[in-house]
């Protein structure tokens, strides 16, 4: 188990390195990093003395290798646009988007789920027809013009829920939350329900895909053969085999929640992490980008990493290898 | 379970022509079958012929100023404005006809879209194909790549290659090159599920027999691939091409209603739909609710016609 | 006399098709008396096993049965609502099916699901449901059952896994089994074992059997008694003796007649035996090397492994003649197909062809190419299904450039299709629209149309039904005495290879354990697995 961890952290590395190199190249290469920080009217010596300090000149591999330094530390560079350090850019922020993102993978989670096991399982029920409309239906919304619909029914024309912002916060040192007010409660409805719409969809539609799969497996239909009840056939069989590769695409989803909240955070102005990425891709504000790509991907790694754990856990064919004591 | 097996279809007696094959295969009965197919096809036609004959079948163009009247701005659907001209869909800030407006930003939203799924397909089957067929260290890295940027959302994809090519090129030709990076990053966002699956078809194809026979007679390996392969993998491809042009459309959409799509000038449905916002809280609620409805219309009618394609392909999962 | 176990009567099976009702039952009538095993025979597409999923309720929608009662023990079961009906499986009808792979739930130990069936059926506590799950899985013949009981599936071989899967459909005492083609998946020396534990455990129990399958073999060393069905309808029953030696109905005489035995000595022509060998492999040898890929192997440490697939394996094959490479599946005798043809290069050894290394770069792959071709299994996955016969048959020809213009083309596959005794029209059409049995003749055709002298055909006629298999066989032997073919015959079916080589080599775990003429072979083996080989196959000579 513990090697089986410590390979996968190896990957994981791995491919923190090439999101590294990929931000690094941003950096470096997109525009300027001279003509972002001094003036028009800056002399050539000045611009070279500059070059020096920050060490542009030295050679590539070093410049990276600071990068990495910098990076573990949590050390990303002052952003052109706001000029404030990244990293407290991106922590001040990020309370907005993880609540957002728990919220919205929450629901999507649990609807997605229930929704997608009832449809395998009543697939010619008139409901089932009903709910695979709706999910199409889904799937065709754009996010961002199911928060404006949102916000036009509930906070312009019922005016029940507040259209944009998170509302009264409490700050807990470190951490700003929403969800200890009634205000940051409300607030948190619409974005949460637009957020998790379209990932509830999918994981819906792969659910049900999934154990319409499994229920035509052999041993599915030998488990009927031996008398088993309908439903020690569905829930205890079928919805445990269902489950295995669920997990997988689902982890991925629910990593994908984090970035998808850009949209839904530019809609409702959401003071989050993805408004900020927004926000800097249009001025090319490229330390932000490069440290939001950064975060991304260490959060996929991370969720990937836990994916893994958990499918080690329910499989038992990567647990324990056959042991070959044959015929 | 071989019994099971419906029996082998008839001896025909003797060769049909293509139209009748065509007409008589399954996957053309089920569409046949299928009422919302048939109505999904149809509103697709309808949208894509509009688009294309937008030149001449739109009202007014709404891009020559001088058609264009301040005057006009902000007329109700259905009425006649105060210069004398009559918009059947209303007309927006700037006295432009929302009907036109939609006519030619539906153009600019398809072009895109198609552009984007064409170029993510090419990308995608050659790799997967590659991938599928040579394995081994290149089939490898291939699909690590691919298996990464699966997990970013294609949206994220799209903007960062957007502020890469903005941080790129220089200011006074974004402008006219913003359609091509839009499909350029559209497309490099959805490459990878082409990959995935070309490469796991082409893998299955390779090891049947057919290939083998092929290889002993000494057949060329990318003759083996282009005509005897690929042929064999582009079901899949077909549905996911399908259900890819939805999103793309809607990814477009998106990006421009973010304000990092296609400029202003040359708007498609997800700049109206930006433009819209502005004015749905003050009461003009249709500059936003024309170019919304066929958005959602062309991507459910197109996700509509994926959805049947997917299940026609592959009855098991019925 | 005593009352039947089972009851069918006039039993219709419906399938809605797009193109009209597909009837595959129709009007079926049998009894099964108490202890008895029933064989029930027939081509692909009978009807046998749809008879066997009606009889325990289990057919897929949309298909249903359409008219007619199943009587188990005197009461009507075909109409009992569908919770009533889920207590009867596995309680009193049990059921085994083919692919013992895949009917356990790879999630679950095999203790899981035999407590689970248990206690479902019987007022047993967990822990005597446990100890009852021990018995049954040492009945059935597996070592050590206190420990394996915790395995998962994935943890047995093939052959064990249907051991549990006997266990479980036994393990609430049912009055019928039904088994549907039990053994067909697994090897030849398997296969008998699980017929015994099968036999034995129902003999013990007093269960009546069902046992659905294709081949006669197996019918002939089990059953007591036998239904032959053919296209939804029974043909004819009868106790097997009377059936195999004295069939009555024309259909029955046919089907007997195409099955191949091992004792079958009918030869059909003499290879002068001073003949130049037109093949010879010389210590010919294939490692497998199975480590992980690239980045795997980075990640997950490198634990190379490799297998001998083929170890050391010489023999001739002289011109004009057939010589059968026999084996069990994984003996390497596929892997020896492959290198033949090119497909596979050797590790170490060579391949002449009159001489000459078909490995050499050039010249020699040249050669192969024009004078060496291949027939495969499944006829299926041989035949590109995008492409017309035309053209599939023309392939061999313009890859070798051995056409001019595409009129020559079209004249030489009109004629290889009537050698294979097809339509010559049949070239416009897509492999879809034909058989299985026509399709290998499509694929025989194009292994022709580069006029070669030696053809490997690689289990040739294992996907196909007896009757079929006799006439492609035919065909084959025709052919060979028209053009004078050689011919190398990979195939697991020893009946087969009896009827067809001159010569007969026989695989095991890669090496060639035992090669020679073919009636010295199969008359007196001298090595211990042949004679292990050729005892345990189900052979109609063999009646219980």
């Amino acid at each position: 188990m513990l090697a089986f961890i410590l390979r996968r952290l190896a990957q994981s590395i791995i491919v923190m390195l090439v999101v590294a190199l990929i931000s690094f190249m941003l950096f470096r290469f997109v525009g300027d990093p001279i003509a972002n920080l001094v003036g028009q009217e800056a002399r050539i010596s000045d611009i070279e003395a500059l070059r020096e300090r920050l060490g542009l000149n030295d050679p590539f591999y070093v410049q990276f290798a600071r990068f990495i330094t910098n990076a573990v530390q949590g050390e990303f560079g002052i952003s052109y646009r706001l000029q404030e350090p990244v990293s407290q850019l991106i922590i001040s922020r990020l309370p907005a988007t993880i609540e957002l993102a728990f919220t919205s993978a929450l629901i999507a989670l649990v609807v997605g789920i229930t929704l997608g096991v009832f449809s395998a399982l009543k697939p010619r029920s008139f409901m089932t027809a009903i709910v695979m409309t709706l999910s199409l239906v889904g799937v065709s919304l754009p996010t961002f013009l199911i928060g404006i619909g949102l916000i036009y029914v509930f906070a312009v024309e019922l005016q029940w829920l507040p259209s944009f912002g998170r509302g009264e916060v409490v700050d807990l040192g470190w951490w700003r939350t929403g969800l200890l007010t009634e205000s940051g409660l409300r607030s948190l409805i619409l974005p949460a329900i637009t957020l998790s719409l379209f990932q509830l969809t999918l994981i819906m539609r792969l659910v049900r895909a999934e154990m319409l799969e499994v229920l035509r497996q052999d041993y599915i239909r030998f488990a009927r053969a031996r008398g088993l009840s309908q439903r020690s056939i569905n829930f205890g069989h079928a919805l445990k085999n269902t489950l295995v590769p669920v997990i997988t695409i689902t982890g991925l989803q629910l990593g994908s929640v984090i970035a998808f909240a850009i949209v839904t955070e530019t809609v409702f102005q959401w003071p989050g992490v993805g408004s900020l990425f927004i926000n800097s891709v249009q001025v090319v504000d490229v330390p932000v980008m490069a440290a939001y790509l950064m975060f991304i991907a260490f959060i996929f790694v991370v969720i990937n990493l836990v994916v893994d754990i958990l499918y080690y856990a329910v499989d038992p064919r990567l647990r324990i290898q056959a042991s070959g004591s044959g015929k | 379970m071989s019994a099971q097996q419906p029996p082998s279809a008839p001896d025909v007696a003797k060769p049909r022509s293509l139209a009748y094959r065509i007409w008589d295969s399954d996957v053309f009965f089920s569409f046949r079958r299928s009422p919302v197919t048939i109505v999904a096809a149809i509103v697709t036609a309808v949208l894509v012929l509009a688009a294309l004959l937008a030149p001449w079948i739109a009202p007014y163009n709404p891009f020559d100023p001088s058609s264009l009247n301040l005057m006009d701005g902000f007329t109700p659907p259905m009425s006649e404005a105060m210069m004398g001209n009559y918009f059947i869909l209303g007309s927006d800030h700037q006295g432009r006809d929302v009907l036109s407006t939609i006519l030619y930003g539906s153009r600019v939203s398809i072009f895109v879209g198609l552009s984007a799924t064409l170029f993510a397909m090419a990308l995608g089957i050659s790799l997967g194909l590659v991938a599928g067929y040579v394995g081994g260290t290149a089939d490898s890295v291939i699909m690590r790549i691919a298996d990464v940027q699966l997990s970013f959302p294609a949206i994220l994809i799209a903007l960062l290659i957007f502020g890469v090519a903005r941080g790129i090129i220089p200011p006074s030709r974004q402008e006219s090159m913003a359609v091509y990076v839009l499909i350029v990053a559209i497309g490099l966002s959805n490459w990878a599920q082409f990959a995935r699956t070309v490469r796991g078809a082409t893998m299955v194809e390779r090891q049947k027999d057919y290939v083998s026979a092929a290889r002993i007679m000494g057949v060329h390996p990318l003759f083996i691939l282009i005509r005897h392969v690929l042929p064999n993998v582009m079901a899949p491809v077909l549905v996911i091409a399908t259900i890819g042009l939805a999103l793309a459309i809607i990814e477009e959409a998106t990006l421009s209603f973010l304000g990092v799509g296609v400029p202003p000038t040359q708007p498609s449905l997800g700049t109206l739909i930006r433009i819209g916002q502005q004015f749905l809280f003050s009461g003009e609620w249709w500059i936003l609710f024309f170019p919304a409805v066929t958005l959602v219309l062309l991507a459910l009618a197109v996700n509509l016609l994926g959805d049947w394609l997917r299940d026609a392909l592959n009855p098991r999962l019925r | 006399m005593t009352a039947p176990i089972v009851s069918v009567r006039d039993l219709v099976v419906e399938f809605p098709l797009r193109r009209g009702l597909f009837t595959a039952v129709d009007g079926v009538s049998f009894d099964i008396m108490p202890g008895e095993i029933l064989g029930v025979v027939g081509e692909s597409g009978a009807g046998k096993s749809m008879t066997g999923s009606a009889i325990i309720g289990l057919i897929e929608p949309p298909g249903r049965i359409a008219k007619g009662e199943i009587l188990l023990n005197g009461e009507r079961i075909d109409n009992l609502p569908a919770d009533q009906m889920s207590k009867l499986r596995g309680k009193r009808i049990g059921m085994v099916f083919q692919d013992p792979l895949t009917s356990l739930n790879p999630l679950y130990t095999v203790g899981q699901q035999l407590v689970e069936t248990i206690r479902r059926h019987l007022p047993l506590s967990e822990a005597q449901a446990r100890q009852r799950a021990i018995e049954l899985l040492g009945e059935a013949g597996i070592p050590s059952p206190e420990t394996r009981i915790d395995s998962y599936p994935h943890q047995f071989s093939g052959g064990m896994r249907q051991r549990v899967v006997i266990a479980l459909a036994l393990s609430a005492e049912p009055e019928l089994i039904i088994a549907d083609e039990p053994t067909s998946a697994l090897d030849v020396s398997v296969q008998a074992q699980i017929i015994k534990v099968l036999k034995k455990l129902c003999e013990d129990r007093g269960a009546a059997v069902m046992l659905v399958t294709h081949d006669m073999g197996v019918i002939a060393e089990t059953a007591t008694r036998m239904i032959v069905m053919n296209k939804g309808k029974i043909v004819e029953t009868g106790s097997v003796g009377d059936i195999i030696n004295r069939p009555q109905e024309e259909y029955t005489i046919k089907l007997i007649d195409a099955i191949p035995s091992i004792k079958d000595e009918t030869r059909r022509h003499d290879v002068p035996p001073a003949a130049t060998p037109l093949v010879q492999v010389k210590n010919l040898s294939r490692d497998f090397d199975l480590s992980p890929g690239f980045f795997d192997r980075m990640f997950k440490g490198s634990r190379n492994s490799i297998v001998k697939a083929v170890q050391d394996v010489s023999f001739d094959i002289r011109k004009g003649s057939t010589y059968g490479l026999v084996g069990e599946s994984g003996s390497g005798k596929s892997t020896c197909a492959r290198m033949l043809v090119g497909l596979i290069r050797p590790t170490a050894g060579q391949v002449l062809l009159e001489g000459e290394d078909i490995w050499a770069s050039g010249s020699g792959s040249q050669n192969r190419r024009k004078r060496v071709q291949m027939i495969f299994q499944d006829p299926y996955a041989s035949l590109n299904p995008r492409w017309r016969v035309g053209d599939i048959i023309a392939e061999p020809m313009r890859a070798l450039k051995l056409v001019s213009n595409k009129r020559e083309a079209a004249e030489r596959v009109a004629d290889l299709l009537e050698k294979v005794r097809l339509d010559p029209i049949s070239m416009r059409k897509f492999p879809h629209e034909f058989s299985g049995g026509q399709r290998q003749r499509i694929a025989i055709a194009r292994a022709l149309s580069s006029q070669p002298e030696f053809i490997v055909c690689d289990e040739p006629t294992s996907a196909l039904d007896v009757s079929v298999q006799a006439q492609v066989l035919d065909l084959m032997r025709g052919l060979q005495d028209e053009f004078g073919l050689t011919y190398l015959l990979i195939s697991h079916n020893l009946a087969v290879v009896r009827q067809m080589a001159d010569d007969v080599g026989v695989m095991h775990n890669g090496v060639l354990v035992e090669q020679g003429e073919v009636d010295a072979i199969f008359d007196e083996p001298k090595v211990d697995y042949t004679r292990m080989l050729l005892n345990a196959v189900p052979d109609i000579s063999k009646l219980a």
